[in-house]
């Protein structure tokens, strides 16, 4: 500390670390959330984590409402990727309710879910770039983000809080503009995505400010309970995608990247790689999609009349549908008796839903495994010891979602 | 590869009397102990050579008000990830004496999914290193997850909700008076306990 010491009056005591507030809202937090810093100079000494800034009881909430209406409730968790946590959740009833879905279904639906990775991990990425002092790419790719906001509204008319698909598929079949404005993406992006690439991945300003921090060693972030790609980037395979395949993942091809040390660079370049794989597997899964011709390419949803809506002209024209369209708007089908445990591979790690049914119209217990709020509580260990920058690096770089966190 | 069999051989082998309720609700394996031994069959699925369940999935708390004695189940999902296999794992308590040891000791993860249960549902975990509430405030007097607490009756028209966009002047989801405001009458509002409403 300095040499120069102010004179302090008589028998109080001397403290030589200084308290600082990083938070609740603060720009470099990202999300409402609150860290109480100790530190000896620009060293941080510890570190208190408050959250729940943003809790909404959803769990509770989930226990009043039937199935399709607790999807609005889950794309309000990671707003990074909400399509991902839509179709984590159909999957969960359809497990439960023992619905099979078509392949063109389970095809269109890892096109979306492989967009909304890319949105969440390019976001992830370009602000961990942004803390870094390098807004330009930030900006530049939140051009294509844009497009594939675009394309979620051709899919569901929304952007953001996307309410998309229903048990046992979509809504409404992919118009021709959506599958105009995927063949857009996936002809532009790679170019961009190299040249985001260019900005970063070997600048040596970022790669200083990135190596060395933030680390964790495989066997710490297995115990702290990480998923996705930050315990990718501290060296094991771990995907639920690959292991536990959802959706047809099994019929295509990609690799698993992963990092060594699991520190901020490592988890930059994961997610990095992460884009490459997510959209060879949208390449693939285009020309999957592609191959339905005739009825098939109008398939869009699994036969489940109980949950599905019918189409609104046979309501007003067919009595089952009527019935059937009635009772599903008013929540009044049973649903079977069990426990399920389902997960898919989030933005940000195992998006996990645990649903306990009593044989009632409503579940009588759902619980969320929300990665981020797993894996923020190593905060405190990953930055114990380093420089105060460091630490707005590494948050970032964990890519907190405060609205998944708080749930 | 591990099977659901072979775990429940081993776990029949090691506690023959104490681990009970065998089930595979939709292929996962789920059992339940008495709760003084939750800590001792984590550890053992933890470090056992053959069952290597190394990896909290997640850990929460479900309230049965019917169960007498039994009223609160915590549950733990751990995950092989070398073999690939998942367990569900299930303890039950009294709700008067909601007392089971913490996790925290064999993984750090449970740490803050412990404080949740324990600010949700009552839990309270011995030996937990900073057990105090997570996302509600820390005033609060009771564990809302619980049954007991109903949600708020939506069809409610007794609150002032205008800075929320219902009731006020646009008088959305309150109950309209002759004036055509949406608020509760004057009468209404000054009115003793015990007396009629004129």
């Amino acid at each position: 500390m300095s040499e120069h010491h102010i004179k302090l009056p008589e028998g109080s005591i001397e403290k030589t670390t200084t308290t600082l507030n990083l938070g609740p809202t603060h720009p470099a937090t990202h999300g409402v959330m609150q860290n109480i810093l100790e530190l000896d100079g620009e060293r941080i000494v510890s570190t208190e984590q408050t959250i729940g800034y943003i809790h909404r009881a959803f769990e509770k909430i989930a226990e009043r409402r039937p199935l399709y209406q607790i999807t609005t409730l889950t794309d309000r968790m990671n707003y990074c990727s909400s399509p991902i946590n839509n179709m984590g959740w159909h999957l969960t009833c359809e497990k439960l309710l023992g619905v099979k879905t078509p392949k063109r279904v389970d095809y269109l639906r890892v096109i979306i879910m492989e967009l909304a990775r890319i949105s969440d991990h390019l976001i992830c990425n370009s602000i961990v770039g942004v803390d870094a002092g390098a807004y330009t790419g930030f900006l530049y790719v939140m051009q294509y983000r844009e497009l594939i906001y675009e394309i979620y509204e051709e899919v569901c008319g929304a952007r953001l809080t996307t309410n998309m698909g229903r048990i046992g598929g979509f809504e409404r079949n992919f118009n021709d503009i959506a599958f105009q404005k995927i063949e857009k993406f996936l002809k532009e992006y790679p170019v961009v995505l190299k040249e985001f690439e260019n900005l970063f991945q070997r600048n040596r300003i970022f790669m200083d400010r990135t190596k060395g921090t933030g680390a964790i060693s495989a066997e710490r972030a297995l115990n702290y309970g990480f998923t996705g790609p930050n315990l990718r980037a501290a060296g094991i395979d771990y995907d639920i995608r690959v292991h536990a395949p959802y959706s047809s993942y099994e019929d295509f091809q990609f690799n698993i990247p992963v990092g060594t040390t699991g520190d901020n660079y490592d988890r930059w370049l994961v997610r990095e790689q992460e884009m490459w794989q997510s959209l060879s597997i949208i390449e693939q899964a285009y020309q999957k999609v592609q191959e339905f011709k005739g009825t098939e390419a109008d398939v869009f949803h699994a036969d489940v009349p109980e949950y599905y809506l019918p189409e609104k002209p046979e309501v007003y024209t067919k009595m089952e549908a009527l019935i059937y369209h009635f009772k599903i708007v008013m929540g009044e089908v049973d649903m079977p008796v069990g426990e399920v445990y389902n997960s898919v591979e989030g933005g940000n790690g195992e998006l996990g839903f645990y649903l306990i049914s009593d044989g009632g119209r409503t579940p009588y217990r759902l619980h969320f495994r929300r990665p981020c709020f797993i894996y923020y509580q190593a905060f405190e260990e990953l930055i114990k010891g380093s420089m105060l920058s460091d630490a707005i690096m590494t948050m970032s770089s964990l890519n907190l979602i405060a609205g998944e966190m708080d749930s | 590869m591990l099977t659901n069999e072979q775990i429940k051989k081993r776990l029949t082998e090691k506690f023959p009397e104490e681990v009970t309720g065998f089930e595979e609700p939709y292929g996962m394996l789920t059992f339940e102990a008495p709760k003084e031994l939750n800590l001792k069959v984590l550890n053992f699925l933890y470090d056992d050579e053959e069952l290597k369940f190394r990896f909290l999935t997640t850990l929460c708390a479900v309230h049965y008000p019917e169960k007498k004695g039994r009223e609160l189940a915590i549950v733990y999902h751990v995950h092989n990830l070398e073999d690939n296999i998942r367990l569900r794992f299930k303890v039950y308590t009294a709700i008067s004496e909601p007392d089971i040891y913490t996790a925290t000791g064999l993984f750090s993860a449970a740490n803050w999914l412990e404080r949740e249960t324990y600010d949700f549902y009552g839990v309270n975990f011995i030996g937990h290193p900073n057990l105090k509430r997570i996302l509600n405030v820390e005033e609060m007097d009771y564990h809302p997850m619980r049954k007991e607490y109903p949600l708020e009756d939506q069809t409610r028209i007794d609150k002032d909700d205008e800075m929320f966009g219902r009731g006020g002047e646009s008088g959305f989801g309150t109950a309209k008076t002759e004036e055509g405001s949406g608020t509760i009458p004057e009468s209404e509002q000054q009115h003793e306990e015990g007396k009629p409403i004129v």
